[in-house]
């Protein structure tokens, strides 16, 4: 019987990786649990089901809270993304909604529905300038920023992990048209 | 005659000689030429043909404002015409060819125009308004392809442009537009207040005029060294960017700010790297250092070869090496253009007279032309310039007594009527202007307006000569003001400093609008202003007895300023020469309007990355790869590329669609159906939201129960439809259609956000989060087991119809729905996006016993036919209610309320005539009627009207019937009922159908008992 294998991507793009030629190192990243998670973002409540699911604190506006593979962002005024490991999400998204069962919420495993990409270099936010109309300065985008945007046609959310460590996340569809279009725009003759 | 000289050219790398070929010749330049100064170190004087009268034309400029010397540069797909040459880097191996004439630059059939225009008035002012009004069909047989062939600058490119483009986005504290000792400076003092500050220069090189008019001396250095001393400052600098080969294209609202950069122009065919980018900045703060344009004089036959502005025949000696001219004559109406005639003299060439046309010359610069022997001529003008291809001969005169001529042998002449500041940037963001007559030029006068940012106080400012302050000492002071200015404007504020300024003494210019002359060039029909239109002195002059008293107007009825240089050089000189003719002062007959881009911009630009591959994005579920590697013939389906068949070898799509609609409706077939759209919609308030938001009832559905749902717009119009599903007490699943996922979405979020903010909803989009199939056919239960499915609670066998299971193949979990858009026993079988293409392949294997096969969207849309289900977009077309649909079963008359009720209500929508779905046999079962063919009421002969009154709206060969089938919007629809209609066609046939019920296949439903 043919195998249930998961995928993150479709073949071309999924654990792709675009170094040698190019100013900023360009990675799929592969499978990512992410539940998105909305309700009044204030409550005791939510800062339970979120420090439960990934052991952080609600992020502030436009912010990101990271350790290691977990993180939480920002992703609207009640809504949240928790980045988890894949096989996590599923029982993450019924814990956190279980957590939130006196109040108005939705907890969902959405682990599929995004591809996510780290981008690596000194010049990576010059990449993302190339597509985002957003202020990505050391001052404008510090470290645990997150902002959703489009990347030129698409629409794509992405955060500075550190100094020099982007990720970017789009819908799953558009993975290969996000990929080339990264593929492309990190060769090296294309350094801004 | 031109050539390179022996030393010289700060600009020019004369180690690296590089070679380049113009119309098919190969000639030398140097790293660091451009194409204009190293044609003319080639003696290349002829570059082009006018566009009117295709006169012989040669460079007139150094920069920008270049409005003859267009060139069609690079070959193939990445020819471009209309180049300007002198803005054009050279690279080795650049190919350029000259435009606008034929058979050959040296001898052109075109100029007939000019020579018939000596006699009879072709192409002066109003030319075409006057000339092709009579008779009227001559418009389309002559007129037209006469001036299509005529009209236009260069060729087109035919080839695919293999060169990549981009954009990049950027912010700043302060923008500096302008590398020249102006922009220089307010970058300093910006930056050294503490903004971050972005300076761009359109050029390659930092300094601007400095690096040619060095005998000014700011604090104690010659000009150009310092402007390369301030450059290395503000380099080392961390708060500055600084960088080259970007132009400022456009200014726009609250500081956003269009630059064009050339990155590879130079370079072409570089592994990766654009040729140009396109940058969209938001700047707090800009200063536009822009510097200022030379104005041309205008007198007789001013358009020849070798009539130069005099500040671009110094740049080329000084910038290139490159000489211009044995001997010359300089004639100006200012002190500055005495540089032009210096620099000619120590460059060795002979000038034999500077006219000037003020009465007296007595300035620092006169008087060093005087002491090295070179003839000043107060109050002289020229009446003519001579020469066959360039210039050979200048007939000078008194500007008093134009008939008293006398003449000077020379190759150039050098013209300056005085400069007009750069304020383009300025006008672009809905900047003021206002006249100085002691300066004879608009300036900036912010006063009365200026660019504003978001709070509302001004956020643009000229600094230099691009604000009217030409003189060294002038420019630089305020150049320090407007920088200092940027800085307060954002709180921040630098140390008092002001750099000590020496510089030659100017005399005030005086205007110069006109250099009279006589017998046949008195009226002024080669006094050219606009070059690169062709529209001379007379023209204007013409419009102006004919009645024209604004320079807007007058400028389309004469075409003045609107050429691809956009009047950089004409504009004031045309408005001007109204005034004079209308005899009211300048200001008096307005400005025209500057309007983005500044120079023209590559379309390739604005495009950016959006072509080729990447062109628009194309969405692909988890198993595309597999329908592409299995035969998959792709159509577009919102913007996902769905199959519409699978086609085997020697299969056309016709025999395809007809394989896999039998193939499911005998066996079964598989579907991917993961581009339906799918919202969660969750909360205490859910049920009376979907109550609202459908026409039927939504609230009563049992938990893991499905419901076919509708949903109208606000006129009662049908605009999707899918099945929903009650996944729990407070949360349901929406599946839409294909294209109408977003809108869906943005519909529920609008009206929660607007009107019904009170309800405790949720929606998400989890389209993407889930791979979708459907299983279709009699043995599509027996698919499903092999597969390995099993039930979190009860059996396959036992589900019903309209049902949600979880269930799951192996640990994967999958939702399994009993629904059909087929009529067959059907499933559809949704898993986590991640495992879509495993389980494709794994049912795939598991019916393979079963004559499992795909079917793509066709024969989807085939069966649905044949069971008389609507599709979204076929049967409607944003006109279409559900009533005329024959849906009413589906529109709730027990709830209070939902969106489109009151409009049912409408005379429009309870009319009885109304267009209703019906079926249609045609009479011949092996004809197809046409999509969209119209019914009619009376067939009458071709060409009559006919009044329709209907049309088809689906329509197909039904393989399972043998026989065609199609749907249709009928007036009366259901009162029809085996009324035979006719549908004329093109051509005047005519197809006859029997109107039926659009159910054709299992009417009863017995296939999905």
């Amino acid at each position: 019987m043919h195998e249930l294998q998961r995928v993150s991507a479709a073949p071309a793009v999924a654990g792709a990786v675009h170094e040698s030629g190019h100013f900023v190192r360009v990675a799929e990243s592969g499978l990512r649990g992410q539940v998105t998670l909305r309700g009044d973002l204030a409550t005791p409540a939510m800062a339970r089901a979120v420090n439960e699911a990934v052991g952080l604190a609600v992020p502030d506006r436009l912010r990101g809270n990271f350790d290691g593979p977990r993180a939480v962002l920002w992703m609207a005024r009640d809504e949240l993304m928790l980045l988890l490991p894949h096989e996590e999400a599923r029982a993450a998204a019924a814990q956190a909604s279980a957590a939130l069962s006196d109040t108005h919420h939705l907890a969902i495993d959405v682990s599929d529905a995004r591809t996510i990409f780290t981008l690596t270099g000194e010049n990576a936010a010059a990449l993302l300038a190339k597509g985002a109309p957003v202020d990505l300065s050391a001052t404008g985008f510090p470290v645990g920023t997150v902002r959703r945007t489009h990347l030129g046609e698409i629409a794509i959310a992405f955060w500075r992990r550190e100094e020099t460590v982007w990720e970017v996340m789009g819908f799953r569809s558009t993975a290969p048209h996000l990929a080339e279009w990264l593929r492309t725009s990190s060769l090296l003759g294309a350094a801004v | 005659m031109p050539h390179r000289m022996p030393e010289g050219g700060v600009l020019i790398d004369r180690s690296r000689p590089i070679r380049f070929r113009f119309n098919g010749e190969e000639l030398q330049g140097y790293v660091g030429d451009t194409l204009a100064s190293a044609l003319m170190a080639n003696d290349k004087v002829l570059l082009g043909r006018s566009f009117k009268y295709h006169r012989p034309r040669g460079l007139i400029a150094s920069g920008a404002e270049e409005p003859n010397a267009l060139l069609g540069v690079g070959e193939g797909g990445r020819f471009e015409p209309n180049q300007r040459a002198t803005m054009t880097e050279l690279y080795d191996g650049l190919v350029a060819t000259s435009q606008n004439h034929w058979p050959s630059l040296e001898f052109d059939i075109g100029a007939m125009n000019a020579a018939v225009a000596n006699r009879i008035p072709v192409f002066s002012a109003g030319f075409y308004y006057k000339t092709f009004m009579y008779p009227r069909a001559a418009w389309k047989h002559v007129y037209e392809p006469f001036i299509r062939h005529a009209a236009g600058l260069g060729q087109a490119p035919t080839d695919p442009d293999p060169d990549v483009y981009e954009h990049y986005h950027t912010f700043c504290d302060v923008l500096v537009v302008g590398g020249g000792v102006a922009g220089l400076m307010a970058a300093r003092r910006a930056a050294e207040a503490g903004a971050e500050v972005l300076l761009i220069e359109q050029t390659g090189h930092w300094g601007g005029r400095a690096l040619t008019d060095t005998d000014t001396l700011i604090d104690g250095q010659p000009a150009d060294a310092w402007a390369e001393a301030m450059a290395a400052s503000l380099a080392a600098m961390p708060n500055v960017r600084m960088r080259t080969r970007i132009m400022g294209a456009g200014g726009y609202d609250h500081g956003w700010w269009l630059l064009y950069e050339r990155v590879a122009e130079h370079s072409p065919g570089e592994e990766g790297m654009p040729r140009h980018r396109l940058w969209k900045v938001r700047a707090k703060q800009c200063v536009v250092a822009t510097g200022a344009i030379e104005r041309p004089l205008t007198f007789a036959e001013n358009d020849k070869p070798g009539v130069m502005l005099a500040s671009a025949v110094r740049d080329y000696i000084r910038l290139y090496g490159v000489r211009p001219a044995r001997s010359a004559v300089v004639v100006a109406n200012n002190d500055d253009a005495y540089r032009t005639a210096l620099s000619l003299h120590r460059a060795g060439a002979t000038v034999k007279a500077v006219l000037d046309t003020r009465a007296e010359a007595n300035g620092a610069l006169p008087g060093e032309a005087r002491a090295l022997g070179i003839p000043v001529r107060p109050g002289y003008g020229i009446a003519k310039v001579e020469g066959t291809m360039r210039v050979e001969t200048v007939r000078i005169a008194p500007l008093a007594d134009p008939s008293a001529v006398q003449l000077l042998v020379c190759d150039l002449v050098a013209m300056s009527g005085g400069w007009s500041p750069v304020v383009h940037l300025f006008s672009h963001g809905g900047g003021k202007l206002r006249w100085e007559e002691e300066m004879a030029m608009f300036r900036p006068e912010p006063e009365r307006g200026a660019p504003i940012g978001p709070d509302g106080s001004v956020n643009t400012r000229c600094a230099g000569a691009a604000n009217g302050a030409l003189a060294a000492g002038d420019c630089l002071s305020d150049a320090v003001a407007v920088g200092d200015a940027a800085a307060e404007a954002l709180g921040r504020q630098a140390p008092p400093a002001m750099p000590e300024v020496a510089a030659p003494a100017e005399s005030p210019m005086e205007p110069h609008w006109f250099t009279p002359a006589s017998g046949k060039y008195a009226h002024g029909n080669k006094h050219f202003v606009d070059f690169q239109n062709d529209v001379t002195a007379a023209d204007i002059r013409l419009a102006a007895r004919e009645g024209y008293e604004s320079v807007e107007h007058t400028k389309r009825y004469t075409t003045l300023g609107m050429a691809t240089d956009q009047g950089k050089t004409s504009n004031i000189n045309g408005l001007a020469l109204l005034a004079e003719a209308r005899g009211e002062p300048i200001p008096a007959v307005g400005t025209t309007t500057f309007r983005p881009p500044y120079m023209p911009i590559s379309l390739g630009s604005i495009a950016g990355r959006s072509r080729g591959d990447l062109f628009k994005v194309i969405r692909e579920t988890p198993m595309h790869a597999w329908h592409a590697a299995n035969g998959g013939d792709f159509e577009p389906v919102g913007d996902w590329f769905r199959p519409y068949c699978y086609r085997r070898a020697g299969e056309d799509r016709d025999a395809a669609v007809a394989r896999e609609v039998l193939n499911a409706r005998g066996k079964v077939g598989l579907l991917d159906a993961t581009t339906l759209g799918k919202i969660v919609v969750k909360g205490p308030d859910a049920p009376s939201f979907l109550d609202l938001i459908y026409t039927n009832m939504m609230s009563s559905l049992k938990i893991g129960a499905c419901r076919y749902g509708l949903m109208c717009n606000e006129n009662g119009f049908l605009f999707d439809d899918g099945v929903v599903v009650r996944m729990a007490e407070d949360e349901y699943l929406l599946h839409t259609t294909t294209g109408g996922a977003d809108r869906v979405h943005g519909h529920l979020e609008e009206w929660l956000q607007t009107e019904w903010w009170d309800l405790q909803v949720f929606t998400q989009n989890v389209t993407e989060q889930w791979a979708q199939i459907a299983i279709a056919g009699p043995q599509s239960r027996a698919t499903l087991a092999a597969a390995g499915l099993v039930l979190e609670e009860g059996t396959l066998q036992d589900l019903a119809f309209m049902r949600y299971a979880p269930a799951r193949i192996s640990d994967l979990p999958v939702r399994l729905y009993r629904i059909s858009f087929s009529g067959e026993l059907a499933f559809e079988l949704a898993c986590p996006a991640s495992a879509g293409m495993g389980l494709w392949e794994r049912l795939l294997a598991a019916g393979a016993d079963h004559g499992i096969q795909p079917y793509g969207t066709e024969a989807l849309h085939v069966m649905r036919a044949e069971k008389g289900f609507i599709m979204i977009g076929d049967e409607t077309d944003g006109t279409v209610t559900p009533q005329d649909l024959g849906l009413s079963w589906a529109v709730s008359k027990k709830k209070a309320d939902f969106i489109g009720k009151r409009a049912f209500d409408r005379i429009d929508i309870t009319r009885e005539d109304r267009k209703q779905l019906v079926g249609l046999l045609t009479e011949d079962p092996t004809v197809v009627l046409p999509d969209g063919a119209h019914a009619v009421a009376e067939v009458k002969a071709a060409g009559q009207p006919m009044k329709t009154i209907g049309h088809v709206t689906s329509t197909y060969r039904s393989p399972v019937l043998g026989r065609s089938i199609a749907m249709a919007l009928i007036e009366r629809g259901r009162e029809r009922m085996g009324e035979v209609l006719d549908f004329p066609l093109e051509g005047g046939s005519v197809i006859r159908a029997t109107v039926s019920d659009p159910v054709f296949y299992d009417k009863e439903g017995a296939r999905n008992a």
